[in-house]
């Protein structure tokens, strides 16, 4: 790792600093897959209200990354320290139904392909509603009247409320997923290349509509991309991923207008200007 | 008796049986994993209900089956038969005179008693399976008690039907811990479930499950506290016998739109009858 940490003096650091303690501290995270190696010895913390991106080309362990943190993985090695409510726990030790019921409520994950996220039989107001079924809400119409305020949100008009996801175009089925993420007051949202597979002009609203709601909920976010646009508007801070380790981090602006590592460098120039 | 051993399954096939039973019993609700054998009906038919009745069985007892609520349909009289030939037990159609009874899609209208064992027959014993393909995921599910998903599916019905539609085959809580299938009898019969005297035993035999409740077990029916559970039934009383208190059949009696509701259950129905209780269309019927 080029050690580069600007972050100490940054303004942007004492904006988090305002915290007692990062929301989430990894140390050491270690995935292999037989002898090759997903990713490795990966150590970040995030603070509350910070979005984080990663970037890298295909097979930098970009996702391996991010499904370890997420829990979706086990990982060979380290560990990952949240602060639940009940303090901070290494999420990796503990037990699965305690991670689960942590990734349905502190946690959200976003996937790229809406299909993922979403249940495509199920309509528009149950796919909200479930995260809130599944903490306990047990009353029909106050989990219809949550439904209805967060397809408002993500600019979903509330007459398709009883339609299945089927029926939506792309970047709705994507707006939904995060909908039904955030219906549960999340904390800390992971982002496997939310706007994949959008063209531009969707891309765009949907980036407008996540900064507006990572601002105003103050979510932490983790962010994996490899287009370097979404992260310059996005993330406070980058982390560049190749081979399975970080070869670069830093805050985002003096990543990508000076990048130091060979592979950002190349990362950098790579993008068309148009 | 004939030249099969008794109640036609081989004794250790019956032994496996009854282990799975008893584990079922031990934790109410819970799908015991069995090794179910063929039997000679087709899968749809009762296999797994027969296959516990047949485990359960000794040469006292006296069995009733019932279809649907009926005594004399295909199903009942074929699988009556089958035990009175493999087994050589005694049969009734009475519902109180009964030692077993093997049950499709009803619960009698007569009140079980202890002693008694009713086993149900079960074609799907997951609930989750609709909304979660995946047999690993439901396990955990169940395993971890995430079962925000069958309120899911309560939720689409009224968002769909603006009541919740599920009328059959509707999903309850056992013992405030495992979410269970309880066959597909009408939710009228749902209530019936919590605090019986009699054992209840269910046996799945294509998807080799058996689950049980044992007796006095606490059965909760599903709901919204804005949708509570109603145990529905037709809004008439039966034309046969007058009763105004179970579960009724429509049926139509020709072309001109007449129709007439008759109890499901017919051992109640003939009971009835015979106390000298007469419906709308009892005299002429009989």
């Amino acid at each position: 790792m080029t050690g580069r940490i600007f972050y100490e003096n940054s303004e942007i650091s004492q904006k988090f600093r305002g915290a007692e303690r990062p929301l989430l501290a990894v140390r050491g995270l270690t995935k292999r897959y037989g002898a090759r190696i997903g990713c490795a010895e990966v150590s970040f913390d995030l603070w509350p209200g910070e979005v984080l991106g990663i970037v890298g080309e295909s097979g930098s362990g970009k996702s391996t990354l991010l499904s370890c943190l997420a829990g979706h993985l086990a990982p060979d090695e380290g560990e990952v320290v949240f602060d639940t409510a009940d303090g901070l726990r290494d999420t990796v030790a503990m037990a699965e139904a305690e991670r689960r019921r942590l990734a349905r409520t502190d946690w959200a994950f976003v996937h790229q392909n809406p299909r993922d996220g979403l249940r495509m039989g199920v309509s528009a107001g149950g796919n909200v509603g479930e995260r809130l079924m599944a903490v306990g809400a047990r009353n029909y119409g106050t989990i219809r009247g949550q439904a209805l305020d967060w397809l408002g949100r993500v600019e979903i008009a509330a007459d398709r409320i009883d339609d299945r996801p089927r029926a939506f175009s792309g970047g709705m089925q994507q707006r939904l997923q995060i909908a039904r993420n955030l219906v549960t007051g999340p904390r800390l949202v992971f982002m496997d290349e939310p706007t994949g597979g959008l063209d531009v002009s969707v891309q765009a609203r949907l980036l407008d509509l996540l900064r507006g709601l990572v601002r105003e909920m103050g979510l932490s976010v983790i962010i994996v991309t490899h287009d370097l646009a979404v992260v310059r508007l996005l993330a406070d801070r980058l982390m560049v991923m190749k081979g399975g380790r970080v070869v670069e981090q830093g805050l985002t602006d003096q990543v990508l207008d000076d990048p130091q590592h060979a592979y950002t460098q190349l990362l950098v120039s790579s993008v068309l200007q148009v | 008796m004939s030249d099969y051993n008794f109640a036609y399954l081989d004794e250790q096939t019956k032994r496996m049986i009854r282990r799975a039973i008893l584990k079922g019993v031990a934790i109410p609700g819970y799908q015991v994993p069995f090794a179910s054998r063929e039997m000679p009906m087709p899968y749809g038919w009762g296999t797994g209900g027969v296959q516990v009745t047949a485990a359960c069985l000794v040469p006292e007892d006296r069995l009733k089956v019932i279809d649907q609520g009926a005594d004399d349909t295909t199903n009942a009289v074929s699988i009556r038969r089958f035990f009175q030939k493999t087994a050589g037990v005694e049969v009734t159609e009475a519902t109180a005179e009964a030692t077993i009874i093997q049950t499709r899609h009803r619960i009698p209208e007569t009140p079980l008693t202890e002693g008694q064992i009713f086993v149900y027959q079960v074609p799907i014993p997951e609930p989750l399976r609709f909304l979660e393909p995946r047999e690993t995921e439901t396990r955990r599910m169940h395993e971890l008690e995430e079962y925000g998903l069958m309120h899911v599916k309560l939720y689409e019905d009224i968002a769909r039907h603006g009541t919740i539609a599920t009328s059959y085959d509707y999903p309850v809580r056992v013992e405030g811990r495992y979410v269970m299938d309880p066959s597909p009898i009408p939710k009228f019969d749902n209530p019936k479930l919590s605090g019986n005297p009699a054992l209840q035993l269910f046996g799945a035999g294509r998807e080799q499950r058996i689950y049980a409740l044992p007796p006095y077990s606490q059965v909760v029916s599903l709901d919204f506290e804005d949708h509570p559970f109603v145990a529905s039934k037709a809004e008439h009383d039966c034309d046969l016998c007058g009763a105004a208190d179970s579960y009724l059949d429509e049926v139509i009696t020709d072309d001109q739109g007449n129709r007439m509701f008759v109890c499901s259950d017919t051992d109640y129905c003939r009971g009835r009858r015979a106390a000298g209780q007469v419906g709308r269309l009892g005299g002429e019927a009989a």
